[in-house]
C-alpha cells in the first residue's frame, strides 16, 4: 500500500471520528435526559397524564411541600394556595397555584418543576399540571392554576416528605429584545 | 510495516512536495505564508505561542496588580472579569497548546526519521487560521459591552443569557481554534503512524512522540465536543433553542457536564506532551536510559483513558447524587497511580546517574518537583467532601497554576532550551538561561504557594476585591507574579540572541543526547531525512 493511500485512509477515519465526536456532543443532551429519567436524578418528573386508580394506602401520610419561586426579574406574584398538603399514597389530590400579573402588559410565563429528594421524582405522578403549558396573563389579570397529582404507593418507606418546587420564567415574546438592550446598557456602564 | 518498506514511496512524496525549493527556504514573507516545511511551521507556532504567552502574561499582571491591595484601585470589576477570562483562554488555547504543536512539528519528523509531516499543506492551514482566531478573540476587548467576562469555563447561563454581545466572536474564535487543533492532531497521527523510518517500531519511538500520539487522539476525541458545546450556546443565544435555558426545558448543569467532558481531557492535552518532553530531557542529563520505558507508555495511555471518566470532579458541588460523587472521587484518585509511576520513573532515571545541571535539566527537575506538588493538591481536591470547602477558592487557582505554570510552561521552556541549539545552530547562553530559571522558579513559588493558604482560608476566585485578612498573602503573590512575569523577558532576550549569534553547536549538542534528531547537523538542514535513516 502506498504512503498516500495509507494517509488518505487514516485521515478519512480520523475525520470521521472527529465528526462523530461532534455528534456525540449533541447526543449528550438526550442522553443526559435519559440518564436522569432512568436513575431518577435531577428531580425531573416524567410520569404525566392519566393514571390508573390504585388502592389508597391509609397507613402512610406523606407531607408534600409546595413552593413557588420567581426567576430573576420575573414580576408576577406566584405561590401555592396551600404550602403544605398531606396525602396518602395512591390518593388523587387537587391543589392550585395562584399567579397575578401586576404589570401593565400581557406576559407569558412557563413554570419549571423540580422535586426533592430526587429519588421521589419517579413516584410523583402528575395527572394535570399548569406546568405542562405556558401561561398567558393580561395586564393585572389573576388566575388559579390547577395541579392534580398522585403519589405512587411504591414510594420507598424512608421518604416521609416531598418538596415540589416551581420556578416561574418570563418567556414573553418581546422579552428577548428588551433583555439584550439591558445587557448592552449594562455593558456600556462597565 | 508494508508502508515503511516502500522507501521509494517516501522519497517520491518528499520530492514532489519540495520540488520548487530544493535548495532551502524561499525568500521574504512568502516563505512564512506559503511554507509547507515542518520546521518553518514549527517555528511559526512557537513564535505565535510566545506572543500569546506575553499577551496573557500582561493580563495576569493586571490581575495581580489589582489584587496587590484590597479594595478597587486600578480596574473596574467588569474589566477585571474580562481579564481573568481572556487570560485563561489565551494561555490555554493560545500559549500552551500551540507551543506543544510547534514542538511536535519541529521534532516529531526529525525524531522518527521522516522527511516532513504527512500533510504539509494542511499543516500550513492549521497554523495560519490561528492568528485570525486570536485576532477575533482579542478584538472583543474593544467592542461595545466588552470582552467575554464569564471565566474561561464559560458556564451557561453566564455565557448565554447574561453574556456581552461579543460572545458570538468568542464562539467563532473557539470554532477556529478547534478546527486548527483537530487538523494538527490528524497530521501528527498520520505522521507518526505512516511516516516512521524503517526499523522505527512503535516501542522504539521516543517518549515525546508517544505522548504526542496519545494527545492527538485526545484532541480528536474532545475538540469536537467543545465545538458542539459552543454551537449549542450559539443556538441558545441567536436561534431560540433552550439547551441550557431552564425556562425552555433545558438545564444549565448540562452545560457543565458537556463542557467538562471536553475540559478534563483538555487538561491532559496540556500535560501529556510535557511528560514526553521531560522523559527526553532527564535521561539526557542523567546519561542513562530512561527507567521503565514501556511502563511510561502504558501510564500515559492509562491517564488518557481515565481522563474521560472523571469530568464531574469539577462539579462536586452542583448536587450530584452520592453514588456519583463517590464514583468520580475514586476514579480521580485512580489517576494518581499512573502519574505516580511516571514520577517514580523520572526519579529512578536520575538515581545513580551522572547528573549535570544545564538549563533544560534544571527546568525538568523543577517540573518533577513542582508538578508533583500540583498533583498532590489535585488529590486533595479529588476528595469530594473536602472539595465543598475548596471549590471556587484560591486553592483551586493554586492547584491548576502549579500544574500549568511550573508544569506545562516549564516543560515548554525546558524543551526550547533543550532543542534551541539544534534549531539555531548556536550553543545556549547557560548563564542567562540559569538566571532565567532561578528567577522563574522563585517567582512561580512566591506567586502560587501563598494561594494555597488564602484558598484554604476561604478567598473566592475571580474577584477584584477581598477581605482584609487575605491582604498579606495577596501582596506576596503579586510581588512573585511581577518577578516571574518580568524574568520572562530574559527568556525572550536569550532566545533572540541565540537565533542571531552564538558559539557553533555540534550535531550532538548535549553529551548524553540520544536519538535521530541529534544525528543531523546543528542547525538542522531545511530538509532532513529525505532518505530515511536506518534504525536498529
Amino acid at each position: 500500500m502506498s504512503l498516500q493511500r495509507a494517509n488518505r485512509r487514516l485521515i478519512t477515519r480520523l475525520l470521521l471520528a472527529a465528526v462523530l465526536m461532534f455528534g456525540f456532543g449533541f447526543a449528550l443532551v438526550p442522553l443526559y435526559d435519559v440518564f436522569c429519567r432512568v436513575t431518577g436524578l435531577n428531580g425531573k418528573i416524567t410520569n404525566t397524564g392519566p393514571v390508573e386508580q390504585t388502592a389508597i394506602d391509609e397507613q402512610r401520610q406523606i407531607k408534600v411541600r409546595l413552593i413557588g419561586v420567581n426567576n430573576e426579574g420575573m414580576p408576577w406574584r406566584f405561590g401555592p394556595i396551600d404550602s403544605l398538603v398531606s396525602v396518602n399514597p395512591g390518593e388523587m389530590r387537587q391543589t392550585a397555584f395562584q399567579a397575578t400579573n401586576p404589570t401593565g402588559r400581557s406576559m407569558v410565563a412557563q413554570a419549571i418543576p423540580s422535586v426533592a429528594p430526587g429519588e421521589a421524582a419517579q413516584y410523583l405522578h402528575k395527572v394535570n399540571c399548569f406546568c405542562f403549558n405556558s401561561q398567558t396573563l393580561a395586564a393585572g389579570e389573576s388566575v388559579d392554576m390547577p395541579l392534580l397529582f398522585v403519589i405512587d404507593a411504591e414510594l420507598p418507606e424512608h421518604i416521609h416528605s416531598i418538596t415540589l418546587s416551581y420556578t416561574l420564567f418570563d418567556i414573553s415574546p418581546d422579552k428577548t429584545a428588551s433583555r439584550s438592550e439591558e445587557t448592552q446598557m449594562g455593558g456600556s456602564r462597565i | 510495516m508494508a508502508i515503511l518498506d516502500t522507501t521509494g514511496g517516501l522519497d517520491t512524496t518528499a520530492g514532489e512536495l519540495h520540488e520548487e525549493h530544493h535548495h532551502g527556504p524561499a525568500k521574504g514573507i512568502g516563505r512564512w505564508l506559503f511554507t509547507t516545511n515542518h520546521k518553518d511551521i514549527g517555528s511559526l507556532y512557537l513564535w505565535f505561542s510566545l506572543l500569546m504567552f506575553l499577551t496573557g502574561g500582561v493580563m495576569a499582571l493586571l490581575i495581580r496588580a489589582e489584587l496587590f491591595q484590597p479594595g478597587l484601585q486600578l480596574v473596574e470589576p467588569g474589566f477585571f472579569n474580562q481579564m481573568t477570562t481572556m487570560h485563561g483562554l489565551i494561555m490555554v488555547f493560545g500559549a500552551v497548546m500551540p507551543a506543544f504543536v510547534g514542538l511536535a512539528n519541529w521534532m516529531i519528523p526529525m525524531m522518527i526519521g521522516a522527511p516532513d509531516m504527512a500533510l504539509p499543506r494542511m499543516n500550513n492551514w492549521s497554523f495560519w487560521i490561528l492568528p485570525f482566531a486570536f485576532a477575533m478573540l482579542v478584538s472583543t476587548l474593544f467592542m461595545d459591552g466588552g470582552a467575554p467576562n464569564f471565566g474561561w469555563t464559560f458556564y451557561a447561563p453566564l455565557s448565554t443569557t447574561y453574556a456581552p454581545p461579543s460572545v458570538t466572536y468568542f464562539i467563532f474564535a473557539i470554532h477556529i481554534m478547534g478546527a486548527s487543533s483537530i487538523m494538527g492532531a490528524i497530521n501528527i497521527i498520520a505522521t507518526i503512524l505512516n511516516m516512521r523510518a524503517p526499523g522505527m517500531t512503535m516501542m522504539k519511538l521516543p517518549l515525546f512522540v508517544w505522548s504526542w500520539l496519545i494527545t492527538a487522539f485526545l484532541l480528536i476525541a474532545v475538540m469536537p465536543v467543545l465545538a458542539g458545546v459552543v454551537t449549542m450556546m450559539l443556538m441558545d443565544i441567536h436561534f431560540g433553542t433552550s439547551f441550557f435555558n431552564a425556562a425552555g426545558g433545558g438545564d444549565p448543569v448540562l452545560f457543565q457536564h458537556v463542557f467538562w467532558f471536553f475540559g478534563h481531557p483538555e487538561v491532559y492535552i496540556m500535560i501529556l506532551p510535557a511528560f514526553g518532553i521531560i522523559s527526553q530531557i532527564i535521561p539526557t542529563f542523567s546519561r542513562k536510559k530512561l527507567f521503565g520505558y514501556a511502563s511510561m507508555v502504558y501510564a500515559t495511555a492509562s491517564i488518557a483513558i481515565l481522563s474521560f471518566l472523571v469530568w464531574a470532579h469539577h462539579m462536586f458541588t452542583v448536587g450530584l447524587p452520592l453514588v456519583g460523587e463517590l464514583f468520580f472521587m475514586f476514579a480521580t484518585m485512580l489517576i494518581a497511580v499512573p502519574t505516580g509511576v511516571k514520577v517514580f520513573n523520572w526519579v529512578a532515571t536520575m538515581f545513580r546517574g551522572s547528573l549535570t545541571f544545564e538549563t533544560p535539566m534544571l527546568f525538568a527537575i523543577a517540573f518533577v518537583v513542582l508538578f508533583t506538588i500540583g498533583g498532590f493538591s489535585g488529590l486533595m481536591l479529588a476528595i469530594a467532601p473536602v472539595d465543598f470547602q475548596y471549590h471556587d477558592t484560591y486553592f483551586v487557582v493554586a492547584h491548576f497554576h502549579y500544574v500549568l505554570v511550573p508544569g506545562a510552561i516549564f516543560s515548554i521552556m525546558a524543551a526550547v532550551y533543550f532543542w534551541l541549539p539544534k534549531w539555531t545552530g548556536h550553543q545556549l547562553n547557560e548563564t542567562l538561561g540559569k538566571l532565567h530559571f532561578w528567577l522563574s522558579f522563585i517567582g512561580v513559588n512566591i506567586t502560587f504557594f501563598p494561594m494555597h493558604f488564602i484558598g484554604l482560608a476561604g478567598m473566592p476566585r475571580r474577584i477584584p476585591d477581598y477581605a482584609l485578612q487575605f491582604a498579606d498573602f495577596n501582596m506576596v503573590a503579586s510581588i512573585g507574579a511581577f518577578i516571574f512575569g518580568f524574568s520572562q523577558l530574559l527568556f525572550v532576550w536569550n532566545v533572540i540572541q541565540n537565533v542571531r549569534s552564538g558559539e557553533k553547536a555540534s550535531a550532538q549538542v548535549w553529551e548524553g543526547a540520544e536519538g535521530l534528531e541529534w544525528t543531523v547537523d546543528s542547525p538542522a538542514p531545511y530538509h532532513t531525512f529525505s532518505t530515511p535513516p536506518k534504525v536498529d
